[in-house]
């Protein structure tokens, strides 16, 4: 099916089961233990060997020797894999690094050897045994040091874009505007931080292999994998049914996938790896940390006349930036701009794809610098970002957003928040030791359209099964699409059996980018329409005006059982979707209004959410439970980017130091409050037939931004280096005693 | 984690003899702190002396109205008992604002006190670390040292004690209880038990190898009010920054400590004798002589603030 015209009313407008608040269908196997993951996976395969992955200790040089006779020699060791004894894998999919292989090493702790042996504890005890010599290269790990060697980059996800996007006259506006901006902002290097490591079982069998993961697009594993290893994609079969979270993380193959199918292949039996968490945060991919420079000129009334935008990026030569000019873009509306991003080498982990890459930290700091600029203009800062909508792409004038409500987010939480409660004056709220503060932020983030396919199946005892190699990572992939097939057949949800995950089924979106569900619900919808077709045709309907409702086919007077359809057997359709060019004509995208407060100790500047709110537009919410349950995890996150996530460099060496979850804080039960969640309601005919957009990112666009203004409502303290941590407050906090 | 052998002991007498039999035995109780440090092959024990099941977690009243606490009551037992609650709450305020609810249902009370620090290049093992090997040199100095301690360090450790509980033995007087390998009991005074790193920052406390610490005892109850409060990056399940352990009189006098800041639960008698005049005059005092990076310096301020903060509660 391809889409190229918008939506007109169709089956899913119906919305008797999409749109309603089912629990999720896999919820009892979860919270049973029962929804195994790839490390668990004993129900596939028996007696595995286990694999330890030796890291680097040096960020830049070469491995010039590796004694493993000592671990080889070690109680339960099967084999030890050592880089010097493999060529470098090519790089896969969305990566510029090879993940083993080859002398050469490009990061800290980069897989240099894995230890396989008869059981984890024998694998992980015989790795300490290995002696490794290196020939180190000093580190270039600073990014404030290396700023000044950055170069001009393109949008490796917009390459329409030029390096330096302009439009007007940037320079002239700024110098002419009466009211101005020019402020520095930074943010940190993140880690994904997901509970479930990446993990991988492998196994082979007359040369195909088999390997259970965790990955969040099922084909792009695939293909990198089969590419890695020298073989046919067909060759290789990936099962990835439950996923425990990803962001970002596992959207490109990491080394435990590649050492699962290697140590398989050397010790002849099935092997299990997984990155150890110390090991996460440098031998995967991070958010890369960004110095963003941004420049307001606005007119008195609060007219943005003049907007520039330049973030300084970091990251291993060759590899990607992370686009933070990608939502100033599109924001808001201003005759003159100038974006641009340059880019430093850094020894660093791949800084690469983290839930909204781009739009989440550049959004960090350009919605401080407009509560900044709100302030300049003695304008409050809702009234100012309404001011300054626009319903066009500020590149194309004549590209209008297909549905964009930002203004109506903004208005009804600012409603709902008790927004006129605020003080516009730092330091004036105040409950006993707490200085109150509120904040607020606009939210944007694009909608990605993907092709995604899936196979329907009517079974004879009227069950639909629906199979796509979509995943669910912890997202409710299961459940929208189990109401989705329900929905289109006129089933019972719990009629429908979805199997995902499989490279065995249908390629779909995957999960990212929040593509997931707007794409993958489209491709079950092509399946679904075909498969209605097949049921019509059979039962003798004009498959047109057919309407498929309580277990019936019906069309005017006539009404037939749909079990009737498969008297003969069962009906199997597969179908996906694919987009023709409505995104030239368009702008597809998201958006939120923020709001937080937060209450900061006047003597001690610990800081504590008091409630937060998020008025979310994203077209048509499929499934407002899953749905709040993705927003408020992002507004976690961004309660965490805001206050306290950040890998600490050890500039010398060149790592990560705090690589595991005690030393990395993200935010705990205690940090976070009842968080309050609004969608609206604005259904998108140009996104898909589901007329629904991403909603797996936008809660965390503008999240941190929100908590940042309310800590310099109520402070006066603005905090332009992110995390705000306390040590930044402590020397302009009220005097104490 | 290495291969090791493992025993359960019979009695006390029994442990005690069974690790000091044997160069790298060690007592295992609750193991939170221990079993980490073996899978990173920080501890390497040949043999476990298991001692989980010795009568030695009773908690009961003193002839003179003290407290005395068994080396193996849980973190959750002692601050959930009621004469804790009542007499002493700055200590189980202080032990709930640690680890997790898990946690504390296995940690016990001398195993917690004796936790290892969480100098983050302690655990990195590829690095010099003077405690993990002695001469081997500090990779904390120079690097990232936001957590690290301010005040009693020296040229080779400036790791910090994150403990919670500690902090609050140390202003209630505590002792600490052992018992020898040659069987004879001795006391501890809890001030004592921490030693500060000087030139071998891998001697961390004064138990013979097999000594065994049956018992905290508490003196009688101070009065006062009491206040724990513990400063971090994010509101639970994270160690200290900075963290004040308080017992305060109605006449201005009081006791106070710091945690997080020094290689061990930080109280300076003759600073607390400040009290009367305020925080900053407590905290100059207690502080002298701090030698922070320019990471951690904040850590002296904040301490002045939290005991401000203390101070004023304690007013309200």
């Amino acid at each position: 099916m391809k889409f190229d015209t918008p939506a007109g009313q169709n089956s899913i407008d119906r919305m008797r089961i999409v749109g309603r608040p089912f629990r999720r269908v896999d919820g009892v196997r979860k919270v049973t233990g029962t929804a195994p993951y790839a490390y668990e996976r004993h129900d596939a395969v028996t007696d595995p060997a286990y694999g330890w992955i030796v890291g680097a200790t040096i960020a830049r040089g070469r491995v010039t020797r590796i004694d493993a006779a000592a671990v080889r020699a070690a109680p339960g060791v099967l084999a030890v894999l050592t880089t010097l004894e493999h060529d470098a894998a090519p790089p896969g999919f969305r990566t510029t690094l090879h993940l083993f292989g080859g002398a050469e090493v490009r990061h800290y702790h980069q897989a240099v050897a894995l230890v396989v042996a008869k059981t984890f504890e024998e694998a992980r005890a015989a790795a300490h045994l290995v002696r490794i010599d290196y020939d180190a290269e000093p580190v270039r790990c600073d990014l404030a040091a290396e700023a000044h060697k950055a170069v001009p980059v393109a949008d490796r996800d917009s390459p329409d874009y030029p390096e330096v996007d302009r439009i007007g006259d940037f320079a002239a506006a700024l110098a002419a505007a009466p009211v101005t901006l020019d402020e520095t902002y930074t943010t940190p290097d993140q880690t994904h931080g997901m509970m479930e490591p990446h993990a991988t079982t492998a196994a082979w069998h007359d040369g195909q292999l088999t390997i259970w993961t965790s990955a969040q697009v099922v084909s792009w594993h695939r293909n990198s994998l089969a590419q890695a290893l020298g073989i046919a994609r067909e060759d290789v079969r990936l099962e990835a049914p439950f996923i425990g979270g990803g962001f970002g993380s596992k959207l490109i193959m990491r080394s435990d996938a590649l050492l699962a199918a290697l140590g398989a292949r050397a010790v002849g039996r099935p092997c299990k790896v997984a990155l150890q968490r110390p090991l996460i945060a440098n031998n995967g991919t991070r958010r890369a940390g960004t110095i963003q420079r941004i420049r307001l000129g606005a007119t008195h009334d609060g007219r943005l006349t003049a907007i520039g935008h330049h973030s300084v990026n970091g990251n291993l030569p060759g590899a990607y930036t992370e686009a933070a000019i990608a939502p100033t873009r599109l924001i808001y509306g201003a005759p003159n701009r100038e974006l641009s991003m340059t880019l430093a080498a850094l020894d660093l982990a791949e800084g690469n794809d983290m839930r909204a890459p781009g739009e989440a930290p550049g959004l960090m700091a350009l919605e401080i610098a407009m509560d900044e600029m709100a302030e300049k203009l003695g304008i409050d800062p809702v009234a100012l970002r309404i001011r300054n909508d626009t319903q066009v792409d500020p590149r194309k004038p004549q590209r209008r957003f297909s549905e964009r409500h930002l203004i109506e987010c903004l208005t009804v939480g600012a409603e709902r928040f008790g927004w006129a409660r605020r003080h516009p004056v730092p330091g004036s709220m105040r409950d006993d030791h707490w200085l109150l503060g509120m904040g607020m932020a606009a939210g944007f983030r694009q909608n990605l359209l993907m092709p995604s396919g899936a196979r329907v199946r009517l079974e004879q005892d009227g069950r639909l099964s629906v199979e796509t190699d979509m995943t669910d990572i912890g997202t409710g992939s299961y459940t929208i699409l189990a109401q989705t097939a329900a929905e289109m057949m006129g089933l019972p949800v719990d009629a429908v059996t979805v199997r995902l995950g499989d490279s065995a089924y249908p390629e779909a979106a995957g999960s990212g980018g929040q593509f997931g569900a707007n794409n993958a619900m489209s491709g079950l919808y092509a399946a679904c329409t075909t498969l209605r077709a097949s049921v019509a045709a059979r039962l003798g309907f004009n498959a047109e005006d057919v309407e498929f409702a309580g277990g019936m086919v019906k069309a005017g007077s006539r009404s037939v059982p749909l079990r009737d359809a498969v008297e003969a057997g069962p009906l199997t359709a597969e179908d996906r979707i694919t987009y023709g060019d409505l995104d030239k004509d368009f702008v597809q995208a998201t958006f939120a209004a923020q709001f937080a407060e937060v209450a900061v100790n006047r003597f001690t500047g610990e800081m504590r959410i008091r409630r937060m709110l998020a008025v979310i537009d994203a077209g048509r919410v499929l499934n407002p439970l899953t749905a709040r349950s993705q927003v408020i995890g992002a507004m976690t996150m961004g309660v965490g980017a805001a206050l306290m996530e950040a890998l600490a460099v050890d500039k010398r060496h060149g790592f990560f130091i705090n690589h595991d979850l005690g030393g990395y804080e993200v935010p705990v039960h205690a940090d976070i409050p009842h968080l309050d969640v609004v969608f609206l309601d604005h259904p998108d005919p140009v996104s898909s037939p589901m007329k629904a957009k991403g909603i797996g990112e936008i809660g965390l666009c503008g999240a941190a931004a929100a908590v940042a203004n309310a800590v310099y409502n109520a402070t006066g303290i603005r905090v332009r280096d992110y995390p705000i941590t306390l040590d930044k407050l402590l020397d302009r906090l009220p005097r104490a005693a | 984690m290495r291969p090791f052998t493992y025993e359960r002991a019979a009695s006390t007498a029994a442990a005690v003899a069974a690790v000091a039999a044997r160069p790298g035995a060690r007592f295992i109780a609750g193991g939170t702190n221990l079993l980490d440090l073996m899978k990173v092959q920080i501890e390497t024990p040949a043999h476990l002396v298991d001692i989980r099941h010795l009568p030695l977690r009773g908690i009961e009243d003193t002839p003179d109205g003290g407290l005395r606490i068994g080396a193996l009551a849980t973190n959750t037992e002692v601050a959930s008992h009621p004469r804790v609650k009542r007499d002493y709450g700055v200590l189980a305020r202080a032990i709930v604002a640690g680890a997790t609810g898990q946690l504390r249902n296995k940690a016990t009370t001398a195993g917690n006190l004796l936790q290892r620090n969480r100098c983050p290049y302690f655990y990195e093992t590829t690095l010099p670390c003077n405690k993990r090997q002695p001469g081997s040199g500090c990779a904390a100095l120079g690097g990232v040292t936001r957590s690290l301690a301010v005040v009693g360090t020296s040229p080779h450790c400036i790791a910090q004690n994150p403990g919670d509980m500690a902090v609050a033995l140390r202003i209630l007087d505590a002792t600490v209880e052992t018992v020898r390998p040659d069987g004879s009991p001795r006391t501890i005074a809890i001030g004592d038990v921490h030693l500060l790193p000087g030139d071998n920052p891998e001697i961390e406390h004064p138990l013979a190898p097999g000594e065994l610490i049956t018992a905290v005892t508490l003196p009688r109850p101070p009065g006062g009010t009491h206040h724990y409060h513990k400063v971090r990056d994010r509101a639970s399940y994270a160690f200290a920054i900075v963290s004040v352990a308080a017992v305060l009189q109605k006449d201005g006098t009081g006791r106070v400590a710091f945690g997080s800041v020094a290689p061990r639960p930080w109280r300076v008698e003759a600073a607390e004798a400040l009290l009367p005049h305020g925080p900053a005059a407590v905290v100059t005092t207690a502080f002298q002589g701090a030698t922070p990076t320019a990471e951690n310096a904040f850590k002296i301020p904040l301490a002045a603030r939290t005991l401000a903060l203390v101070l004023a509660e304690a007013r309200a």
